[in-house]
């Protein structure tokens, strides 16, 4: 234990990502790469969503507001959605929500968003390095959204 | 405008006396100078209280489906647009609704004008001139000089949904650069931007008057009320401000109408614009869409195409 604490210093800061990833496409995905064993950082932490269809640009901005480093959301290809058109409608939302956040101060690469389908494991863990080295380049949540007492989740 | 409000108030009563609307709102005298107030007229006696000037600020729209049985409203263009994105989104029934259409050439910023005289204590409107006694000074204004922001890029000064049209119609200047503030803006480093937004959430107090005043806002539990899950505390933080206005400017994106009620109704001066507009912008540009022009054309949201933008993805 010791040893890891010295290791985690030493190595520096280790980033926490929210994964928001699809029931059928992108979570299949994630496992695919775990049975594959296929290294990634440990550095995200899945919620499994219906359908990337179903995040709400709250989901995005509260867990900023909690003090996630990074947040990736990941659905379907377009064209494969389980509910036909899912991630089209997904599609449009998410390009307005990353460019409002990079117009309010947000870093580029804070939030990131990604297509990965259940066969593709190797692309996952592909993903997961990429968003992992760009939030660890940027460091630590700059607080556009952080709010300080963690959010209040236990008032 | 002396013969616009003498149409109103004659189609007002016509409307009343016929049995054709239960109510008819509109504006009326507020209780503070330079700022009208929105009023239910029920009987025809009452219809002299509606008036028409340059201080009728507020959206109309809002409080349609609010307001029981069959309803006259005073539009201006931008609530014309409102009561269309309303009536695509099943909120309002067409049948119940008589649009008294109106074009609107603007209206005044009294927070440009109080920043010289001080508080406003009494003003009088002559055509184009305005004159106000402050508590500081008194001074006489051209309409041109105060009007409104939103007002100075408004492109749809004229009803896109009518059943009667009251007045002229206003000419619309063809404008270089669309969304000119914003491309400013966009410009500036992200570190300017990063402080430009959060000067601006530190003054918001998260009264919600953006909120009620907007007539697009009509969730019957808006996210910031929701207690489980709890998007928000009590308190007020601007990073949390922040969270609450690009939230809301979200929900708003392809459904927006820019009347600017949210800006002239927060009590801190908070530009709101500035998000509503980029996205606004955005959805322009990306989806080539414009809210509340026309019935037949969907939400840009609520519709998609297969080639779509997809510039914010990942590069793995």
């Amino acid at each position: 234990m010791g040893e890891c604490q010295v290791n985690t210093e030493t190595k520096g800061f280790q980033p926490k990502i929210v994964a928001f990833l699809c029931n059928w496409c992108s979570y299949a995905g994630a496992d695919l790469a775990g049975v594959g064993r296929f290294q990634y950082p440990a550095t995200i932490r899945t919620i499994r969503v219906p359908c990337s269809g179903r995040i709400n640009p709250l989901y995005i901005l509260k867990a900023m507001a909690n003090g996630a480093d990074g947040v990736l959301i990941s659905g379907c290809h377009p064209g494969d959605c389980h509910y036909m058109s899912g991630n089209y409608v997904a599609r449009r939302k998410f390009a307005l929500i990353d460019s409002l956040l990079k117009h309010v101060g947000l870093e580029e690469g804070r939030v990131s968003f990604s297509w990965v389908s259940a066969a593709e494991g190797v692309r996952f863990a592909e993903v997961v390095k990429g968003v992992t080295e760009r939030v660890t380049a940027l460091g630590p949540n700059n607080g556009v959204f952080k709010v300080e007492d963690g959010g209040g989740t236990n008032e | 405008m002396n013969s616009i409000i003498d149409d109103i108030r004659k189609t007002a009563r016509q409307l009343l006396t016929e049995g054709k609307v239960d109510v008819v709102i509109g504006y009326e005298k507020g209780s503070l100078p330079l700022k009208a107030t929105p009023c239910f007229v029920r009987s025809p006696q009452d219809v002299d209280k509606l008036i028409w000037d340059q201080t009728c600020e507020n959206n109309l729209a809002a409080f349609v489906a609010k307001t029981l049985g069959k309803k006259a409203i005073i539009a201006k263009g931008c609530d014309s647009r409102a009561l269309m994105v309303l009536i695509q989104e099943n909120q309002v029934v067409r049948d119940d609704l008589y649009i008294i259409g109106v074009s609107c050439q603007g209206v005044i910023d009294q927070r440009k004008i109080e920043a010289e005289t001080g508080e406003i204590i009494g003003a009088s409107i002559t055509d184009e001139k305005i004159s106000v006694q402050g508590m500081e000074c008194d001074k006489e204004y051209s309409f041109t000089d105060v009007k409104d922001v939103t007002c100075q890029t408004c492109r749809y000064p004229n009803p896109v949904l009518e059943d009667v049209h009251i007045g002229g119609s206003i000419e619309v200047p063809e404008q270089a650069t669309l969304f000119a503030d914003v491309i400013d803006m966009e410009n500036k480093s992200d570190n300017e931007r990063k402080a430009y937004f959060k000067e601006q959430m530190s003054k918001c107090i998260r009264c919600y008057a953006c909120r009620n005043v907007c007539p697009l806002c009509y969730c019957q539990e808006c996210f910031v009320d929701c207690n489980s899950p709890k998007w928000l505390t009590g308190g007020v933080d601007s990073a949390e401000n922040l969270l609450f206005q690009t939230g809301r400017a979200l929900h708003l994106a392809g459904r927006c109408v820019e009347c600017g009620a949210c800006s002239r109704a927060c009590p801190q001066g908070v530009d709101i614009r500035a998000l509503s507009r980029k996205v606004n912008k955005d959805v322009k540009e990306m989806y080539n869409h414009e809210s509340g022009l026309t019935e037949e054309v969907k939400p840009a949201l609520n519709v998609y195409s297969t080639d779509d933008p997809e510039a914010f993805l990942v590069k793995e």
